[in-house]
């Protein structure tokens, strides 16, 4: 069973966000990084379907240098080999783009199964793993809660809105978006840290793939800004105990709540 | 440009997705400053009932695409179907809610047509005639403003509450029915959807609740849990949490408020440590009053707060406990 695993790295979630100087994108200098968080769970499932079935789990993921750093923290946890597609050419690319560098990277790969997370923290698309299935010709579902492999096939339970699941059946090989929760991730040992650094990585860029035609976004973000707050929010100043008392007198005679 | 909009309704077995009207409302907006005919297409098995639903709205053409292979969804019998008609017509937009089946054959339509996909918009403004779409990016953290390349059609979703639903205009007589011919072969159909269900262990029914207490990922850690409940029992609460929390079972998910979880509408909602992403926010908006606390003063939570303390919840709901004690004291 050789699964590969698309890893994003994206800001963390403590990040303060800044607008940059042009007002393109967020400055991105003082950044942390981590992996996207469905991802991490997709990785998770990858690995436990390795440990079940055999085979390996491989690391695709577009970005700049440090995501290396995403991709050795997937070995440490036990995946096998990265392939980093990593180009000035694949700055900031559309769903769309992503996808097609992804699969021009993959084509000689032999993949039983596709792991995406279902959204991205940073662009939050939400469409990579599905433009991917249908670049290569294959089916996909998204929204994955639960994987149990079948003779050729897997079966799937989809997440449906407000607490209803489905369960979907399809052949593989499939591209599957994983949704978080579906397991618990696990932390990296220190003998896998250890092993991660002996683990291959291949660098590839625009050069190394046959994209035929030129990387355009589909979709191009022009300018990003702090939203203008809708709603009249009354903040409440003070220490804990000022802000806790004017709170409780609001909540009883303003809005009369409590 | 005057080149047509499609909106594309979705129903489960029949009963219409009520984001279906924000969408076709979205529609309405977008032909009346473009131009164009407004199209509406709804794919199904047996879709006479849906029909009626549409008779009164402001739209022109009403396609039916009927077929025994769409009796339920899947991606492939909704791209399959949708594509020669979007070849046919070529119109300049095609617009949709952002649910979860969109979600799942939206990126496939447009990647097999080479189009782009701008998902999940709150808004649109037109520059030149043209419209640029609004997006949260980082969460909710931040908008982007993007434009569309290439040559249309152009796929547009937009996130639930973009668009008034209830603000759809009606028009006599109403929309043409035109029926769709659909041709499918079933070999192209793979994924195989079976039965729908829920989780069994539905154990409360936070919608009964006056008032909910709701925690996310800044209550840190499952220890930090009998703080919150604490707060919930001096304020005769529920308590409830966002998908971080149920996600590693911290509490159980028939607590989760969003789009996955319930959604409630109580009389008072606090929420503790809860950025505010739009997957939570859908599922408590209708709260009469809503309190933040979040030490971020950009978090998305307080676009919507009624009541907002930027601030640590750890030394604000200790307080918090304590003046709420001395009040009830009192009486
Ligand atoms: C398809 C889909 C479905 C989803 N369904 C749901 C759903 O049903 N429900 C749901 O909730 N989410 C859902 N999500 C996830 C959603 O997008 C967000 O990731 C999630 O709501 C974030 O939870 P959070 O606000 O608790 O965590 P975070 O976004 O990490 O926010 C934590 C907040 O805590 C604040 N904080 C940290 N420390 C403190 C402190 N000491 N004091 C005060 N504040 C502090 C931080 O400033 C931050 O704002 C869904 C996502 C997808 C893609
Ligand atoms: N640059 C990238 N490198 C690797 N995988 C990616 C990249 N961008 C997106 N993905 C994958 O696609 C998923 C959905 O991303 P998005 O379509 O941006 O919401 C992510 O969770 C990743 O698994």
């Amino acid at each position: 069973m050789n699964i590969i695993v698309c890893l994003k790295q994206v800001p963390s979630r403590e990040s303060i966000l800044r607008v940059n100087a042009d007002g393109t994108w967020v400055d991105e200098q003082d950044l942390s990084w981590e992996i996207n968080e469905p991802d991490v769970y997709a990785l998770e499932e990858a690995l436990r379907l390795k440990e079940r079935f055999g085979g390996e789990v491989i690391i695709c993921s577009v970005g700049p240098a440090r995501v290396q750093q995403a991709i050795r923290e997937a070995f440490a946890k036990g995946a096998d080999r990265g392939i980093h597609l990593n180009d000035p050419a694949f700055e900031r690319l559309d769903a769309y783009n992503t996808a097609r560098v992804i699969a021009e990277a993959i084509k000689g790969e032999s993949y039983d199964l596709i792991l995406t997370g279902l959204q991205s923290d940073d662009f939050g698309f939400a469409q990579t793993g599905v433009i991917l299935a249908e670049l290569l010709g294959i089916p996909h579902t998204t929204i994955v809660m639960e994987i149990h492999i079948l003779d050729g096939k897997v079966k799937v339970k989809r997440e449906l809105e407000a607490g209803w699941f489905q369960w979907i059946e399809l052949p593989l090989p499939a591209v599957l978006t994983i949704q978080s929760g579906i397991n618990h991730p696990r932390y990296a040992t220190l003998k896998g840290i250890m092993g991660a650094k002996k683990k291959p990585i291949r660098t590839l860029g625009r050069d190394d793939l046959h994209l035929g035609e030129a990387l355009l976004n589909l979709q191009q973000v022009e300018k990003v800004y702090i939203p203008q707050k809708t709603k009249e929010t009354q903040l409440l100043e003070g220490s804990p105990e000022e802000v806790a008392a004017q709170l409780v007198e609001k909540l009883k005679h303003e809005a009369k709540v409590i | 440009m005057g080149r047509g909009i499609l909106v594309i309704a979705e129903h489960i077995e029949g009963r219409l997705n009520p984001t279906t009207w924000e969408a076709l409302r979205a529609g309405q907006l977008l032909t009346d400053a473009l131009g164009g005919p407004l199209w509406v297409a709804v794919l199904g098995k047996d879709l006479s009932a849906l029909t009626a639903a549409f008779s009164d709205k402001r739209c022109d053409e009403l396609l039916l695409l009927e077929h025994e292979l769409l009796a339920t969804y899947t991606p492939e019998g909704t791209t399959l179907a949708l594509r020669p008609l979007i070849e046919a017509r070529q119109p300049q937009m095609v617009i949709m809610s952002h649910t979860y089946q969109v979600r799942d054959f939206a990126p496939k339509l447009a990647a097999a047509l080479g189009r782009g996909f701008i998902s999940d918009c709150i808004g649109y403004r037109l520059e030149d005639g043209h419209p640029v779409f609004i997006r949260q990016i980082f969460q909710g953290k931040m908008n982007a403003d993007v434009r569309v390349q290439g040559d249309p059609p152009y796929f547009v979703s937009f996130q639930a509450g973009a668009f008034r639903g209830d603000e759809v205009e009606t028009s006599t007589p109403g929309p043409t029915i035109t029926p769709v011919e659909v041709s499918l072969d079933p070999s192209a159909i793979r994924t195989h959807p079976m039965e729908r269900f829920r989780e069994a262990k539905q154990a409360v029914d936070l919608t009964q609740a006056e008032i909910i207490v709701a925690i996310g990922r800044g209550i840190k850690s499952a220890d930090n849990i009998p703080l919150a409940q604490e707060l919930a029992e001096v304020l005769g609460a529920e308590l409830a949490a966002s998908r971080p929390i149920c996600d590693n079972e911290w509490l159980p998910m028939d607590r989760q408020i969003g789009s996955s979880g319930q959604t409630v509408a109580p009389k008072l909602y606090i929420a503790l440590g809860i950025s505010g992403a739009i997957q939570h926010i859908v599922g408590m908006k209708g709260s009469k009053t809503i309190v933040a606390i979040n030490k971020d003063p950009e978090a998305p939570i307080f676009d919507i707060a009624d009541y907002g303390i930027v601030g640590d919840l750890f030394e604000v709901v200790p307080a918090l406990i304590k003046k709420l004690r001395e009040v009830k004291e009192e009486h």
